[in-house]
């Protein structure tokens, strides 16, 4: 344990979250489906193939209504650019100056996005990526060629990401394996603490105890089926926490003819669905109060879900219903965290090489492989992560018709349905 | 195309400015109605001598034209509404002179005014147009500054104009502006501190930028005849165009839609641009008063910079232009800035300045430039005013 609450100056006002502006009309808000998986998505129109910018609702060229997103590789001409030093909304001017420009898409359309500080001056060759900012809206960045420059290294733009570099992070469960790596990867990161939350103290399963040794670990009891555990717990370090990382899972392999009675599922509901909704109540309005905080302050709520969330996988019957209902608990959190500028990230994983996934086929996401995309989602902007090919292939076929998703599903592994 | 036809005896009379101001609780209602008042005033006619209406503001929401028919208690058989910012002054004098030309209307009371509370810039620029909603503003909220900022450093970069160029431009109308009695800017402004003022959004300058105040402009138009048994002194519309989104595959815009058109305009007027006695241009931000005298055919394309360093500009200049101060000195009363070069190059061929006037003048080109719905000003005008 650390010490004690750290107690706010009360002389001090608290830092209000200011956000940029977040108002989008709804044919405009379908570039930001594609931001929320890391993807640059302009209209093309079905008809006549004109890539649209910005949004519109018919074609500008041959005014069909067939308008679709596209993805886009972004390639252009940086034609011109400022440093703007004044600006008419608080979320800008507390950050001021900012550098935008107009670039000329090599795809045809001219777009206004922000400039990283890494590309040349105009005229230059810039890819232009899309990012999610602080309001959870999609906005265009012109990145310089080099791919390996990320978003991060230019400080204006290092705000619309939740680096967990120098950050104070909570793992809920850090005895399972996912939690375990994703404890070392944060470590790994740079996190500047590693709060690691953990029930049954008596069990101690392999590779605890050497977590436990990590200079920036902590050990913190926690156990998220027990709503007075979770209060304590916000009580002693909900004014610290940056980032939570939910990994708390109860997974069991029973549809519904399996199994007798009710209390498995209602085990898997307990820790995955009531598990977060006790988390968010607790910890959620302290990550609010320290949204403005700036570099130090709280930026995300992470959810570890499964791919099983968005259509049942009838082998693991009950755990799919937990996962759907953590799902939809989920976006509820993002809409209430919004308003504070946090980001909730919901990570969808195919099995992952576990033991309860032990008689599933492989591909499976292997636990560090999972915690890596962890953090490489929280040093990019985006709020949806499909880490593997499995999950990669369930959302195709999800977005392409849940229905015959539901179908093949019917008598399938989950990598070999159909 | 066939070329448009003339406007034969419709006129422009009545030049009305209400005086603006920095900030004011007061609603744009209030500021058209005084303008009306002032047409009025200016006149000689009752209320009902006014049988058509054409308004400008972007701050009369929710209520359009037809609500201020009621607010102003005015019965009309004409009315329209014309939301076309700096463009607004000449495209609202087209559509009346063609009104009162095919007899629509006898008299129509062309007006524009905003109002300026503390926040309402902000508010309206936050959702100026959908594709500025959606894809401008939330890149910093810089507002028109940064979209110019854009046009400004490629015209520099691509044509060679240097601050020194733009600067000269904003000297000399501060120069005017020191003449006329509603300007807002009231001190001198040498280059030096031209140069010296800070960056907004480079190469923007503060003294690039208007200010945003309220107020209104106004005029009326009739018949010859009818301007002639009111004993009001009065200008001939010889010529006037407009333009509305001209290069959409421009990527980015270093010219206005006057190219198109300029030939129809000195066709329609019978003169030339050696013939304009002084240029009144819509100055929001002087690389677009640059655009304006290469597109209106002062001078090539890319040579405005040259043409800037040959020329001055002040009313006793070589070149006289926006001779009341434009916007830049006197400050941009929202859509009345649309109006603002008329009513000026109204009272300059009519002999009725209110500050510095320029000898002889006779024939005055006004232009009008807006509305930056995306990346660039959609819409241009522009009208040849002739002395009686
Ligand atoms: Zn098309």
């Amino acid at each position: 344990m650390t010490g004690g609450v750290r107690r706010k100056n009360p002389i001090l006002k608290t830092r209000q979250p200011t956000l940029p502006p977040a108002l989008r009309s709804r044919v405009a808000l379908g570039m930001t489906a594609g931001a929320a998986v890391g993807r640059l998505d302009l209209q093309q129109c079905e008809q006549c193939g004109t890539v649209q910018y910005p949004a519109r609702e018919v074609c500008r060229s041959c005014l069909s209504g067939q308008l679709v997103w596209r993805p886009q590789d972004g390639l252009g001409t940086l034609l011109s650019e400022t440093v703007s030093r004044a600006s008419m909304e608080l979320y800008f001017r507390e950050r001021l100056p900012w550098r935008v420009g107009l670039v000329q898409l090599a795809a045809g359309p001219t777009v206004v996005a922000y400039v990283h500080a890494a590309c040349a001056a105009a005229p230059a060759d810039v890819r232009v990526e899309v990012a999610l900012d602080r309001a959870g809206q999609a906005v265009l960045v012109a990145m310089p060629l080099d791919a390996a420059v990320t978003l991060a290294e230019d400080p204006r733009l290092h705000d619309m990401t939740c680096d967990p570099t120098h950050r104070k992070i909570l793992v809920t469960d850090g005895k399972s394996e996912v939690g375990q790596a994703m404890v070392r990867a944060f470590a790994a990161a740079g996190a500047s603490q590693v709060w690691v939350g953990h029930a049954e103290p008596w069990k101690q399963p392999p590779g605890f105890a050497a977590l436990a040794e990590l200079p920036q670990v902590t050990l913190v009891p926690l156990d998220v089926t027990d709503g007075q555990s979770v209060t304590e717990l916000a009580g002693v370090i909900g004014g610290k926490v940056d980032i939570v990382v939910n990994t708390a899972d109860h997974h069991r392999t029973y549809g519904i003819a399996g199994r007798r009675g009710v209390e498995t599922a209602q085990a898997e509901m307990e820790v995955n669905y009531l598990g977060l909704l006790r988390l968010a109540q607790a910890f959620g309005p302290a990550l609010r109060g320290r949204a403005a905080d700036g570099d130090a302050g709280a930026v995300a709520w992470v959810n570890i879900l499964s791919i099983f969330a968005l259509a049942n996988f009838p082998p693991h019957g009950t755990y799919s219903a937990a996962q759907a209902a953590a799902l939809s608990l989920a976006q509820c959190l993002r809409a209430e965290m919004r308003p504070a500028g946090i980001r909730v990230v919901n990570v969808f994983p195919g099995p992952v090489d576990e033991p309860w996934n032990q008689l599933v086929l492989p591909p499976k996401i292997a636990p560090k492989g999972l915690a890596d995309a962890v953090v490489k989602a929280l040093k990019a902007t985006v709020e949806d992560v499909y880490p593997d090919p499995v999950a990669r292939d369930w959302l195709e076929r999800w977005r392409a018709d849940p229905k015959t998703l539901e179908r093949e599903l019917m008598a399938a592994s989950p990598s070999s349905a159909g | 195309m066939t070329a448009a036809a003339g406007y034969d005896d419709v006129v422009v009379t009545a030049p009305v400015t209400v005086p603006y101001q920095r900030y004011s609780t007061k609603g744009a209602h209030w500021f058209l109605g005084r303008a009306v008042a002032g047409l009025l005033d200016a006149s000689g006619l009752p209320k009902s001598g006014i049988d058509g209406l054409c308004v400008s503001s972007f701050s009369l929401g929710p209520d359009s034209a037809v609500g201020l028919t009621q607010h102003l208690d005015v019965s009309l058989r004409w009315l329209d509404h014309i939301p076309m910012g700096g463009a607004s002054g000449i495209v609202a004098l087209r559509r009346a002179a063609r009104a009162v030309q095919a007899g629509d209307a006898s008299v129509v009371a062309c007006i524009a005014g905003d109002a300026n509370r503390v926040d309402s810039f902000r508010e309206s620029t936050a959702r100026f147009s959908l594709f500025s909603q959606d894809a401008v503003y939330p890149y910093g909220a810089g507002g028109p500054n940064v979209s110019f900022a854009f046009l400004t450093a490629y015209y520099m970069r691509t044509y060679g104009a240097t601050a020194e160029d733009f600067g000269k431009l904003c000297v000399a109308q501060r120069s005017n502006a020191l003449h006329y009695p509603h300007a807002l800017f009231t001190t001198p402004l040498t280059l030096d501190a031209y140069l010296a003022s800070r960056m907004i959004a480079d190469p923007i300058r503060l003294f690039d930028c208007v200010m945003p105040c309220a107020g209104a402009e106004g005029f009326l138009v009739m018949r010859r005849a009818e301007a002639e048994r009111l004993g009001l002194p009065y200008a001939r519309l010889l010529g006037a165009i407009e333009r509305h989104n001209p290069f959409p595959d421009d990527p980015i815009q270093y010219r206005g839609g006057w190219v198109l058109d300029r030939d129809a305009l000195y066709a329609q007027a019978g003169v030339g641009p050696r013939d304009i006695d002084v240029l009144q241009t819509y100055d929001d931000y002087p690389v677009i008063n640059i655009m304006q005298f290469e597109d209106l055919g002062f001078c090539d394309k890319g040579e405005g910079p040259g043409f800037v360093r040959r020329n001055s500009f002040e009313v006793g200049g070589s070149f006289p232009f926006n001779t009341c101060g434009g916007q830049l000195s006197v400050g941009q009363a929202g859509a009345a800035g649309g109006f603002l070069g008329i009513v000026e190059g109204l009272r300059q061929v009519t002999g009725a300045t209110l500050g510095a006037q320029v000898d002889g003048a006779r024939h005055a080109l006004v232009s009008g430039f807006g509305m930056i719905n995306y990346d660039r000003g959609l819409c241009s005008g522009a009208a040849i005013l002739g002395a009686a």
